[in-house]
């Protein structure tokens, strides 16, 4: 039934704290998403940006305020207990008694869960296999972020939900998830992964969305995020020019002190312009870098200038708006 | 990390036994039961400890209850307290612990339901609260003696009212308790009211009759009359009945017992709070 519905679809999602007579804050306004079955999907977004709000709909934990969610074809929140055998959820913190050792925990939840897995494999899984005897209250900070990722794994999800997954790993733990997210992807689970770090999401997911204020400003694959973000060119000159020195048609120019920094679309053209004016005058260009847009631009791009919050706070445009003392050498247009 | 056997094709035909979601739970909580050995001792020297010292007190209720037994009241009161202390309050704490914990918020990411997540926590609040009532009654018993209760099965079906009751009860006060300090406060109306109305403190024989009637009506007086008439075959109005007669006397408080269960458990379902306010 409902097999050829998407993993996950979400339309005009909204959810609201508190009260509706005002005071309230709007946490997810007005989302879009879909997740192909067998996809692994990254959100993407700063610290409250409403990742975690929109997990919580998604996963059917909250009922939205507006708009319309469906994983695998059903309503998580209405037909939560038709949906928890096939999916697994890994929220942001824990929540597991500190009492229980690491193998009580896992015990207890195979016990629940209709189709679960060996407890041993689901430690190995994780690296938690020595670790089954301890209790939960003694575990650092990495190894309870595992216990949670063994207990979403346990019931062989089809669906499987990952709140910054990796957060507080040490770097070896951090590719060992990696790595097992991969085989999880590989063996065909859906994956829905949120995360703060853009190389997690530029290594392991099909596709991505960048949340900002609550809404999804732009998604699709790490290429197509960056298409339509500049290259950057940057250098330094011998000494700060009196006067505009310098034409690059097409690319804007921003200069500091001697620091001058180029955005371009078009970065190989612009950069033969730069050097070909750089050997006619003679002059060096220290510290030359030029990079192709990364995704880190495009989310920092993404994170100044989308639109403001609520509009209980007038100064919020003022204060993410990008402070860059900008000159620009040269009319470029 | 290698992932192993491939998950078995889709859909499984198995279906499992309703029961066996639920026990998961049960071992788990009955596992962090044991490690509380404070709780434990507590719930063990707490009724023997009380059954001692309350006696001389009660023989100021004898003038009262003529005709009525006083080891057996002292039994069904000291149940009531149990139950009320041991369950309500102890629960209520216990849901906002769990709660401030994530541990509620956690296990509904799981298959079991909001109904069984609530009663399985609930369940070693419902144990300690049954274990001391054993141990009242074999403490009254063996230290002051005690005749058998006038129908047993009153004294079972007032449990099994009470207990289900006072947890729905736990829930509906753990959402408007923010924190487990807070918990202490926020379930003495419920305390003070049952206490005082439900004929622990103040026998209903010596309340006006209106008052009585009124006090009856409160939520924990019916499955507490219960206990009151399976031990004594009397609700306080009037002269001990029989085994037959109290069947009779009872039926009210069988209803009243059975309303008020279902419109706290209906309450605590919709006003429970899954996660500590943001």
């Amino acid at each position: 039934m409902n097999s050829d519905s998407p993993a996950v679809q979400a339309q005009g999602l909204r959810r609201r704290y508190g009260s509706t007579r005002g005071g309230g804050f709007t946490a997810v306004r007005g989302l879009d998403l879909t997740v192909a079955r067998g996809e692994l999907f990254a959100l993407l977004g700063t610290n409250g940006a409403g990742k975690t709000s929109t997990m919580e709909l998604i996963e059917g934990l909250a009922r939205p305020t507006a708009g319309t969610v469906q994983v695998l074809g059903h309503d998580p929140h209405r037909e939560r207990a038709a949906l928890r055998p096939r999916i697994g959820i890994m929220l942001q913190e824990g929540g597991f008694p500190g009492d229980l050792t690491v193998a009580e925990t896992v015990t207890g939840w195979a016990r629940s869960t209709s189709t679960p897995r060996p407890v041993g494999e689901a430690l190995d899984l994780v690296g938690l296999a020595d670790r089954a005897g301890v209790r939960v209250k003694q575990l650092s900070g990495g190894e309870k972020r595992r216990l949670d990722l063994a207990v979403a794994l346990i019931g062989r999800p089809e669906v499987l939900f990952l709140d910054e997954p990796s957060t507080g790993l040490d770097p070896q733990a951090r590719a060992a998830v990696w790595q097992l997210v991969r085989d999880l992807r590989a063996q065909g689970t859906t994956i829905l992964l949120t995360t703060h770090y853009l190389e997690e999401a530029e290594e392991l997911a099909d596709r991505l969305a960048i949340m900002h204020h609550g809404q999804v400003v732009t998604s699709g694959t790490v290429p197509q995020v960056i298409a339509d973000r500049p290259a950057r060119i940057s250098f330094e000159l011998p000494e700060q020019p009196a006067e505009p020195l310098l034409s690059l048609p097409g690319a804007e120019v921003g200069f500091q002190d001697r620091k001058v920094t180029v955005r371009t679309r078009e970065l190989q053209r612009t950069l033969t312009e730069l050097l070909g004016w750089a050997a006619e005058r003679g002059v060096t260009l220290h510290g030359l870098d030029a990079r192709s847009a990364t995704l880190e631009e495009a989310f920092l791009a993404i994170a100044a200038e989308a639109a403001p919050p609520e509009p209980t706070e007038p100064d919020a445009q003022a204060r993410t708006a990008p402070r860059r003392r900008r000159t620009l050498i040269g009319a470029s247009r | 990390m290698t992932l192993t056997a491939p998950r078995p094709a889709r859909p499984l035909p198995t279906r499992r036994p309703a029961l066996r979601r639920p026990a998961g739970l049960v071992r788990t909580e009955l596992l962090l039961l044991g490690r509380n050995r404070t709780a434990l001792a507590m719930a063990v020297l707490m009724p023997i400890a009380m059954v001692s010292g309350l006696h001389s007190l009660l023989s100021a209720e004898r003038a009262q209850l003529p005709g009525v037994d006083l080891h057996a009241a002292l039994v069904v009161n000291l149940t009531a307290v149990a139950l009320l202390f041991g369950v309500y309050t102890n629960l209520t704490a216990a849901y906002v612990a769990r709660r401030g914990e994530l541990v509620l918020k956690r296990l509904r990411t799981g298959e079991l339901t909001d109904g069984e997540i609530l009663a399985g926590t609930a369940l070693p609040s419902a144990l300690l609260a049954l274990l001391q009532t054993a141990l009242i009654t074999a403490a009254t018993a063996v230290l002051l003696g005690l005749a058998a209760p006038v129908n047993a099965v009153l004294v079972l079906l007032g449990l099994l009212l009470a207990m289900p009751l006072l947890a729905a009860l736990a829930a509906l006060s753990s959402s408007h308790t923010r924190t487990v300090e807070a918990a202490g406060l926020t379930t003495l109306p419920v305390v003070l009211v049952t206490l005082v109305g439900s004929g622990l403190v103040v026998p209903y024989s010596v309340m006006p009759a209106q008052l009585a009637d009124l006090c009856r009506l409160l939520p924990a007086s019916s499955a507490l009359q219960l206990l009151r008439i399976g031990w004594l075959g009397g609700d306080g109005s009037g002269a001990p009945t029989g085994f037959a007669g109290s069947w009779l006397l009872a039926l009210p408080y069988l209803g009243g017992a059975a309303a008020w269960l279902a419109v706290a458990a209906w309450a605590a379902r919709r006003r429970f709070r899954w996660e500590p306010r943001r």
